[in-house]
Order: C-alpha cells, then sequence, then structure tokens
C-alpha cells in the first residue's frame, strides 16, 4: 500500500521559490505562466491492507511531522 | 545557574553556546545528546544552539522538534524555566509549537552572513533586561530560512503583547514586521535567528550578545 502525501504552502503565504521559478519561466519566454507555488510530493509504502485505518494513521503523520500548520497544508492519497 | 546545551545531530554552534554560558556563569553548561529522555537534574536555562540539525531535511527544525529530549523541553519550558532557541534552535521551537510562527526560506533565497543591526524592541524581559536603554545592537545572522512567518492574527497579538523581543534594524530575509526574534506569552521560551553567542567578545568583533547572557545568567 502507499500513501501520496501532497504539502504545499496555504494561499496567501509568500512562496520566494516558487516566485523565483516563475521568474525563470518568464525568463525563458513561458509569459502565460501567472505564478508558481511549489511544494514537496512525500510517498510512503506502508505494511497492512486497510486502507481506511491507514488514511487515518497518515493524516496524524502529516499533522505531527510531514506538514507545519502554521505555514502549510496537505492532501492524502492512498493507493 | 546550571545550563543545558542540546547537541543535534547537525548543530554547529553547540560549543559557542557552551563558550557564551561558561564565560558568564563561570560554569560549563552540560551538553546534553538529543536522544537522552531527560535532563540533567537541576538544570534551570536550556539553551538550543543554531546549526543545520538533521541537514535541514523536510523542514528547518522539524525532526528535531521530535526528538526523544523535546518532551523534556517542552515540559520544561511549562515549569516556568528560560530557554533560548538560537537560529536553527529557533526554528525548532517554532516547529515544537513552543513558540508561535514559522521560519521561512529568505525571500532573497541567499544564505546570509552577515553583521545585522538589530534593534531590542523589549528590554522587560529576562534575556533582554540588561540592555537597559540600549536598543541599538549589531550581531551577527547566519541563515538560509530566517524568514519569519506568521498569520496577521498572530502577528497583531504578538506585537500587542510585547512578545517581540527583537526587529532588524535592516530586513535580511523578508520577516515579518522585520522580526528576528520572539517571545512566549509567559516570558520564558525566547527565539531569535541572530547569534548573540558569536559576539561575546572584542575578538569576534564585537560584544553586544553579552548582555543577553548577562540578563538570564547574571554577570560572573
Amino acid at each position: 500500500m502507499k500513501a501520496k502525501i501532497h504539502v504545499y504552502l496555504k494561499p496567501g503565504v509568500l512562496d520566494p521559490q516558487g516566485a523565483a521559478v516563475a521568474g525563470a519561466l518568464h525568463n525563458m519566454g513561458y509569459g502565460e505562466v501567472s505564478a508558481v507555488r511549489q511544494g514537496k510530493l512525500i510517498e510512503l509504502d506502508l505494511t497492512g491492507d486497510d486502507i481506511e485505518a491507514a488514511r487515518v494513521r497518515v493524516d496524524e503523520m502529516c499533522a505531527k511531522l510531514l506538514s507545519n500548520p502554521v505555514i502549510e497544508s496537505y492532501s492524502i492519497e492512498m493507493e | 545557574m546550571k545550563s543545558a546545551v542540546i547537541v543535534f545531530p547537525g548543530s554547529n554552534c553547540d560549543r559557542d553556546a557552551h563558550d557564551a554560558i561558561e564565560r558568564v556563569t563561570g560554569r560549563a553548561p552540560d551538553m546534553v545528546w538529543h536522544q537522552d529522555t531527560a535532563l540533567p537534574e537541576g538544570t534551570e536555562f536550556v539553551m538550543i544552539p543554531g546549526g543545520f540539525s538533521y541537514g535541514d531535511y523536510l523542514r528547518c527544525g522539524s525532526m528535531a522538534s521530535r526528538s526523544n529530549i523535546m518532551p523534556a523541553i517542552i515540559s520544561h519550558a511549562a515549569s516556568g524555566a528560560p530557554i533560548l532557541g538560537v537560529c536553527n534552535g529557533f526554528q525548532i521551537l517554532t516547529e515544537s509549537q513552543l513558540l508561535p510562527g514559522a521560519l521561512m526560506r529568505n525571500a532573497g533565497l541567499h544564505f546570509i552572513c552577515e553583521k545585522s543591526p538589530l534593534i531590542v524592541e523589549n528590554g522587560n524581559t529576562r534575556f533582554t533586561s540588561a540592555y537597559a536603554e540600549r536598543r541599538d545592537l549589531i550581531i551577527p545572522i547566519a541563515h538560509h530560512d530566517g524568514n519569519y512567518n506568521a498569520d496577521e492574527n498572530t502577528l497583531d497579538r504578538i506585537e500587542g503583547n510585547g512578545q517581540i523581543v527583537f526587529r532588524y534594524g535592516r530586513n535580511p530575509n523578508g520577516s515579518a514586521r522585520d522580526i528576528a526574534g520572539v517571545i512566549n506569552e509567559n516570558g520564558n521560551v525566547m527565539g531569535m535567528m541572530p547569534h548573540p553567542e558569536r559576539a561575546i567578545d572584542a575578538k569576534h568583533g564585537g560584544t553586544d550578545g553579552l548582555a543577553l547572557f548577562e540578563s538570564l545568567l547574571g554577570r560572573a
């Protein structure tokens, strides 16, 4: 079983890295890019086969370590 | 006062912290490894030093803030004992939610290492009382992730409570409201990005950090 966790900055939190990437894309001629937000993708390999129970545990992991609730949100995909 | 300095894998200001504390108190602090689960008997002051704990992986300070020693530090904080986090130590204190806010990548994306003008905003804390009327300091900074961030309500609240202890004289990193250091509501846990332990000897190029340790620990 795998969990894919997307961690991204909350709306309104300035993302200097995303802004730098947007600047680089503009510089390369991709003027259609109006904003870039850079986040993280974290993949967990999990033992067990109860997806719903696993999702609860992964949600806990996100809240306790994998994201910082002050600045970040996250979403979880189980597969 | 009996002191302890917490050492994580990747701490690199632990010996500077040790020397600053020893110089001011005449007594060397205990160096406490992050895998310990208790502070040495009788510890009062705890300093969490700068560095790159766990290689700054995931988020700066995130893994250190979940290490074995942290529950002891969190209950030590709850008992009202003084705790100071500098640079990575500040990041660890925000990650452990002992202090409000978060420290993000510098707005200019560069690692900045320079002497930074610093303003004492609140001289009535146990960390800053010895600055008396002196408000303008020069203290070195050395960080990549010192851009202080919190939502507007939190910023208004800590501003109103006098919890903003230090502001940059010249904002180097995009920090909200030029914040360089904050203290908790109870006034016993403080975090700051600038390095007072690197400004305690004329050979460092300045001694403006000395009064912080003297505020807390008394003069030797």
